[in-house]
């Protein structure tokens, strides 16, 4: 009875865990096996015939992955760059100068972080379309050049370092951007790292947003090719559905197994935003 | 409720290597006030919380008013604790707070639960409960708080509340684990009283948990002096000050701390200091190096005796404090009470001797064990 | 914007040393929130008010004319089918998540908290469907839940079960959307709830304890439920804001067949498939009043969230 009792709580935590980690082990199953076992639902970890190679060079083939993958790595760091750049020295000035429209700035800043990308989707596909710039890599980045949630935190975390440094910096000859670079970031490594990975996090598994700037195959991102290479296959290679599936996820979840921490830190933002 | 023994045999106790309690052995008598002193780290906190049953001791037992208690919940003891950071439900007013243990006790679990929960309390019980908490703030003179959350209050009046809820259900003995340590120092001395006099009007046994030997001193029926996982000695606060049983018991007992003079006993048992006969006798077998104690009150000015060097004097309302620097070894520091009118007359370079009375010197062995000692005929130095 | 608001003091500038290092890091000030301040105003203030005019017309991507039309596009979307299933299906999607993701997640918490040394192994295990790309997931699902070569079928077929057409079955397609979006919340919700649990202080439980509480359910509503409160509310509405944005499992799994849109993607297709813009403008505000209310709901917790 003790002992049930004792090992209770992992049994439950267990049956669970089976739950959430299936669809993983599935997928990867799949990816590896021949399609010819395709009807074997066994959850049997060894295929009887070792296909690996064969999927993952199906779903390279059909559908330009690498493609899709360097896709998603330009424009998820063309967005944070721009984001850091913009957001630091915002939320410097925010936080450590006095100048006139501060406090409407702010009130802005906050009124924005309420409204979610889609309700802008609209106007913004609109503007893109009139100047021509739909199906570039700029209309996929750059409704998320500013990040009010970056200008937020960032706010928040420079606010508590000490205004004497500051001022000493100052007297000792740092320029104000020196300053703000140099000295506040530093103190403030932590929320950058965690708000790259979120800004990374977002950007990456983002479907909404490229779905409607993007119809031109080679520029697609992660998702939005996932979904083509699903039509093309339309079912019938599980397979290399599968083993396409693997190659996109793979990225985040090695980051995630990586920086545990951080990760966790950055992702547990979507919800503070 | 009638106040209960508390009674600890054997109790041993290690956190992972570290051995924290080394069989303890203690009883506690029904109505007492005992407090557990000690230094930092050794062990009173542990101790304190094995006889609440929030840690299992490794070895030995734990009784309450004589029936073994060893291996019962902390919610079937009916001990009562007061904790350092008071421990108060953040989200309860004072009223709920402080009816909380009768509730828990008096009500059906089917009543207790949220929201639902007012459907199934009987309402004569409850009428209890409520005649109760008004008691409990009455007796610590909180009933105009009773409707504040914890937030709202001051530190003393929360540690009234934390009291309160301790004694709404007259529980068989009070644990309290320095419960005055986060008030202010005037608040703490007027708080030491409240709660001597409250032990005194509730007759129950209160273990008192702290590590001002103050607190310990002016509250306390006996005193248990606590040492890396071991008791010390146990006695009365004039026993511990007195003829403290260990060097560890004496340096810890008395403001200022007791003056440490290192002296060496010849095989006759006479006591020398730095060569110099200080005409007391010990026991020949404890030949060799030792420790003599003496109180700062019991020195004075003389003549001759230890050569000193007055190093500065300090008044403290009535007493006036002397720090001095033993001329034989510079590193021996000497601390004089006076009278706060009295003088010291020194001479050049602020030299002067010191006499004690030496019936009131305590010898220590290297080992820190008492040693008997008696008064010679004083030899000239 | 800066620009607009300047103080007159600050313009009157004196001689005085002050007001010439006040003016300094004025400027400074200005030059350094420009650039976000420009793009605020072309990301953000200038689309919500062409948003806020489209609404009212009925202009169509790419036409030459475009008509005032007042409320019409409002009162249409009232007598929108589609509109309204959509609307319908998302919050019936909301109403099975929030309460699954946000219990199950405690649940799971209060399990995960209690480990020691395998509580990092059970907190990946619950975290890793957060990390995933929800499209590729889905596409898993959509093999999972086949009904005939997926293992779930497989299972229910074993247990003597007739197999379920999750993704076919019309009635089945918003509950199934609804369990996986539960599957890939949990694990969130889980982080944001142990976050809570650490910061109970262990002496209140210590407390509760001698108070007489003796079984863990009374400790539950003593000191965990109470105390938790603030954390639940902010996850019970966070769950809801990203309810209410599903969109990923429409597009992979039914593409919006046999009525199962969601208004996002009924959104979507209004707006940037058929060209709606001014309808789809409409909808848009429809929708983002709802969001609305939930962030500014949780902006008003989240100031209270210390309420004791
Ligand atoms: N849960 C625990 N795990 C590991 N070690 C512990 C634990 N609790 C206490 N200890 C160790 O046991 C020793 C005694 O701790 P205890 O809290 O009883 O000291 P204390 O006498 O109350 O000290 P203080 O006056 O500082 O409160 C310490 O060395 C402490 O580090
Ligand atoms: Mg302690």
């Amino acid at each position: 009875m003790a002992y049930v009792r004792r090992y209770l709580p992992h049994l439950v935590l267990a049956i669970g865990a089976f739950v959430m980690l299936l669809p993983f082990y599935w997928m990867f199953l799949t990816s590896i096996r021949s399609p010819g076992e395709i009807f074997d639902v066994s959850l049997w970890p060894i295929p009887k015939d070792f296909s690996a190679g064969e999927n993952f060079s199906r779903a390279a083939s059909q559908v330009p992955m690498a493609r899709f993958m360097l896709n998603g790595v330009i424009v998820c760091l063309g967005i944070l760059i721009v984001q850091v750049l913009t957001a630091v020295p915002a939320a410097y000035a925010l936080a450590k100068l006095r100048f006139p429209g501060r406090r409407l700035l702010m009130t802005l800043v906050i009124a924005a972080l309420c409204v979610p990308i889609q309700a802008l989707a609209l106007p913004l596909f609109v503007g893109l379309a009139m100047t021509e710039l739909l199906n570039t890599y700029f209309a996929m980045m750059a409704p998320f050049f500013l990040s009010v949630f970056a200008i937020f935190l960032f706010h928040q975390s420079f606010r508590s370092y000490p205004n004497e440094i500051i001022e000493a910096a100052r007297m000792d000859g740092f320029s104000e951007m020196e300053i703000c670079w140099r000295l506040v970031l530093r103190g403030s490594l932590p929320s950058l790292a965690a708000f790259s990975v979120f800004s990374l996090v977002a950007h990456w598994n983002d479907l909404y947003w490229p779905m409607i700037v993007v119809s031109d195959t080679n520029l697609a991102p992660p998702p939005l090719g996932m979904l083509y290479f699903a039509d093309v296959e339309s079912g019938a290679n599980y397979g290399a559905l599968m083993a396409g599936a693997t190659i996109i996820t793979a990225p985040m979840l090695v980051c995630f197994l990586l920086v545990r921490r951080h990760f966790i830190a950055g992702i547990t933002m979507t919800g503070v935003k | 409720m009638t106040p209960q023994s508390v009674e600890l045999r054997g109790i041993g106790k290690s956190f992972g290597t570290e051995n924290v309690l080394k069989g303890i052995d203690l009883s506690v008598r029904p109505g007492e006030f005992l407090s557990l002193v000690g230094m930092s780290g050794c062990g009173k906190s542990t101790l304190l919380r094995m006889i609440a049953g929030l840690e299992a001791p490794d070895r030995g037992t734990v009784s309450i008013g004589g029936s073994d208690v060893t291996d019962m919940d902390p919610s079937e003891r009916n001990l009562a604790m007061v904790f350092q950071s008071y421990a108060l439900y953040p989200h309860m007013n004072v009223r709920q707070n402080i009816a909380t243990p009768l509730r828990m006790r008096r009500l059906p679990l089917s009543a207790r639960l949220p929201l639902i929960g007012g459907l199934f309390a009987p309402s004569q019980t409850l009428r209890e409960i409520d005649a109760a908490v008004e008691q409990a703030a009455e007796t610590l003179h909180i009933p105009h708080l009773l409707d504040r959350k914890p937030a709202q209050l001051s530190g003393g009046q929360r540690q009234r509340v934390a009291l309160a809820r301790a004694l709404v259900r007259s529980p068989a003995a009070f644990l309290m684990d320095e419960p005055l340590s986060n008030l202010d120092a005037k608040l703490r001395a007027h708080m030491r009283e409240e709660l001597a006099s409250l032990h005194r009007r509730l007759g129950a046994t209160f273990i008192y948990v702290t590590h001002d030997q103050i607190e310990a001193m002016t509250m306390s029926d006996r005193i248990a002096l606590m040492s890396e996982g071991r008791i010390e000695q146990l006695g009365t606060p004039d026993e511990l000050y007195r003829s403290p049983a260990t060097l560890t018991v004496a340096r810890f007992i008395g403001t200022p701390s007791i003056n440490l003079l290192p002296v060496e006993i010849d095989a006759q048992g006479k006591v020398a200091a730095f060569g110099q006969d200080l005409g007391l006798q010990a026991a020949a077998a404890h030949a060799g190096p030792a420790t003599l104690g003496i109180r700062s009150e019991d020195l004075r000015p003389a003549a001759e005796g230890l050569a000193v060097r007055v190093l500065r004097a300090e008044t403290h309302g009535a007493d006036r404090f002397v720090s001095c620097q033993l001329l034989a070894d510079e590193t021996v520091r000497i601390t004089l009470r006076q009278a706060a009118g009295e003088t010291l007359e020194t001479g050049a370079d602020g030299l002067t001797h010191l006499a004690f009375a030496p019936e009131r010197a305590h010898l220590f062995g290297a080992d820190g064990a008492r040693r008997e000692l008696s008064v010679r005929e004083r030899v000239a130095a | 914007m800066t620009a607009t608001d300047f103080p007159a003091e600050t313009t009157m500038a004196t001689a005085s040393s002050r007001s010439r290092t006040d003016r300094r890091m004025a400027l400074r000030g200005l030059a350094f929130v420009a650039p976000a301040a420009l793009l605020l105003i072309a990301i953000y203030i200038l689309p919500m008010i062409v948003l806020a005019a489209f609404s009212v017309t009925d202009y169509q991507l790419g036409a030459l004319s475009i008509r005032f039309v007042g409320l019409q596009n409002f009162t249409a979307a009232m007598d929108d089918d589609v509109f309204m299933r959509a609307f319908a299906n998302t919050v019936l999607y909301a109403v099975i998540v929030i309460p699954f993701g946000v219990f199950l997640a405690l649940g799971v918490a209060l399990l995960v908290y209690n480990r020691k040394r395998s509580r990092a192994f059970w907190e990946v295990a619950y975290f890793l469907p957060v990390t995933a790309t929800l499209v590729a997931m889905a596409t898993v699902w959509q093999f999972l839940l086949h009904p005939s070569i997926g293992p779930v079928n497989a299972a229910i077929k074993w247990f003597g079960f007739e197999p379920v057409a999750f993704l076919s079955n019309p009635v089945l397609l918003i509950p199934t959307m609804a369990m996986i979006g539960i599957w890939q919340v949990l694990g969130f919700n889980m982080v944001l709830f142990l976050a809570g649990l650490t910061a109970i202080p262990k002496d209140l439980y210590e407390a509760a304890r001698l108070d007489g509480a003796r079984n863990p359910i009374d400790r539950f509503f003593t000191v965990t439920w109470p105390i938790l409160g603030p954390t639940t509310m902010f996850v019970v509405v966070t769950t809801s804001i990203s309810a209410f944005k599903v969109f990923e499992t429409v597009a992979v799994l039914t593409k919006g067949r046999f009525g199962s849109e969601t208004l996002l993607f009924n959104l979507y297709l209004e707006g940037f498939e058929y060209s709606n813009t001014g309808y789809a403008a409409a909808l848009t505000l429809i929708f983002l009043a709802i969001v609305l209310i939930l962030s500014i709901w949780q902006t008003v917790h989240m100031d209270r969230k210390v309420h004791y």
